[in-house]
């Protein structure tokens, strides 16, 4: 049982990662991951997100009519999302700022309502808690990597959060100097991310001999 | 002319799929063949039209008035899964063709990041209701425009040899990649060298 929970857990941080194997919540993962700290910002919104959406749905699923599920869990969804929404707007405004558009579009993104549908509806309360948390994390990792590579070539920086005398701004000596300006372009995200699905695939196809 | 403007930045310079990243993931899933292709951006496009006017009617003439403005994503996604319901239901009885056409793709539109998208981007552009909708139809058709040529390219590409691991997919993402660039000759310039 513990292992099955543990499956449970760790199966969104590589095997079934949602961003580089199933493919799902795209338009964020490459919109908002030129720097470090929005590719953080957004992976925890969703983890949040995702979470509580997951705990409600599955918590009311033998009350919401199977006709009218999908606009139900949208609901629940967008409630949440509003919450991060005036939350980061109050206590985060400049990563508000830059992830924009993208905050209030995690209720369309596909993930969410993807594990609704596909775990939440089905599984007890604290295996879609688990489930939640595994799905977030795996898209956290996947942004955060995105949005290591494409700030540390694209602009030489890894920016954090500033703490105390600390800017929050770590500068690569090289690529600060001559950095690969088409990774911070939307070109250079389309091209990053076709190059890692290829990495992600020839994994597999290895690993399978 | 202010509407010559909204177009040209919606189909060519702001490309909803090649430049702001909205509605990749029909992008990728689509766009296996030109047919489909046509189909989803046809169905996109009229869903953005319908949408841009109901959601700034709703934003302007019943969030603000009550003071619910932070109701906005909530109640755009709610009009917008009513609309799509709503303009299956219609198609279907009266244009069984346009239904056979379109209507795979109609439930694939409610989470399109685009659709709530340019919504939401009516709103904070300030836009007027008659700019609304052009911008909507606008980014609309430069979804259709970007699919379809995607789609071409995917098309062709099924007869060229492609290494295993790059097959499918991330083939399909370095090309959207190489016309991301090639859609970057367009930007602010062309606006004022065109309209002055």
């Amino acid at each position: 049982m513990a292992t099955e929970r543990m499956q449970v857990l760790t199966k969104g941080f590589f095997k079934e990662n949602p961003v580089f194997i199933i493919l799902l919540g795209l338009c964020p993962t490459l919109g908002v991951t030129t720097q470090v700290i929005n590719g953080i910002g957004m992976g925890l919104s969703v983890i949040f997100v995702l979470v509580f959406s997951n705990i409600f749905i599955s918590m009311l699923k033998n009350i919401i009519p199977n006709s009218v599920r999908i606009p139900s869990y949208i609901v629940i969804i967008a409630a949440f999302v509003t919450i991060v929404e005036m939350v980061m707007h109050a206590f985060a405004p400049s990563i508000y700022q830059a992830l924009g558009i993208f905050l209030p579009l995690i209720v369309v993104n596909c993930i969410i309502l993807g594990r609704a549908e596909a775990f939440a509806n089905k599984n007890t309360v604290f295996d879609s808690f688990l489930d939640g948390v595994g799905m977030g994390v795996g898209f956290t990792m996947a942004l955060t990597l995105i949005a290591f590579i494409r700030e540390v070539f694209g602009a030489g920086t890894i920016t954090l959060v500033p703490m105390g005398s600390f800017d929050g701004v770590i500068e690569i000596p090289l690529f600060y100097t001559y950095p690969v300006r088409v990774l911070t372009l939307a070109a250079g995200a389309l091209l990053l991310m076709g190059y890692l699905k290829a990495f992600f695939e020839w994994n597999a196809n290895r690993k399978r001999g | 002319m202010a509407y010559v403007a909204i177009f040209i930045t919606y189909i060519f310079i702001n490309n909803f799929i090649l430049t702001q990243f909205l509605g990749l993931c029909p992008f990728i899933g689509v766009s296996k063949n030109s047919e489909s292709a046509i189909g989803m951006g046809m169905a996109v496009t009229f869903v953005m039209g319908i949408a841009s006017i109901i959601t700034w009617l709703v934003y302007n003439l019943l969030l603000v008035p009550l003071d619910l403005a932070y109701l906005q994503t909530l109640s755009f996604i709610l009009v917008i899964a009513a609309l799509v319901q709503f303009v299956e239901m219609i198609i279907q009885k009266n244009s069984p063709a346009l239904y056979q056409a379109l209507g795979i793709f109609l439930p694939l539109i409610t989470t399109n990041c685009a659709v709530l998208g340019i919504a939401i981007m009516n709103i904070t552009e300030g836009y007027t209701l008659m700019e609304s909708f052009s911008a909507g139809i606008a980014a609309g058709i430069g979804f259709t425009l970007a699919l379809v040529l995607m789609s071409n390219i995917r098309e062709r590409m099924d007869l060229h040899p492609v290494r295993k691991a790059f097959k499918g997919v991330p083939i399909a993402f370095i090309s959207g990649g190489l016309m991301a660039l090639a859609f970057m000759a367009f930007d602010k310039a062309l606006l004022t060298n065109l309209l002055g």
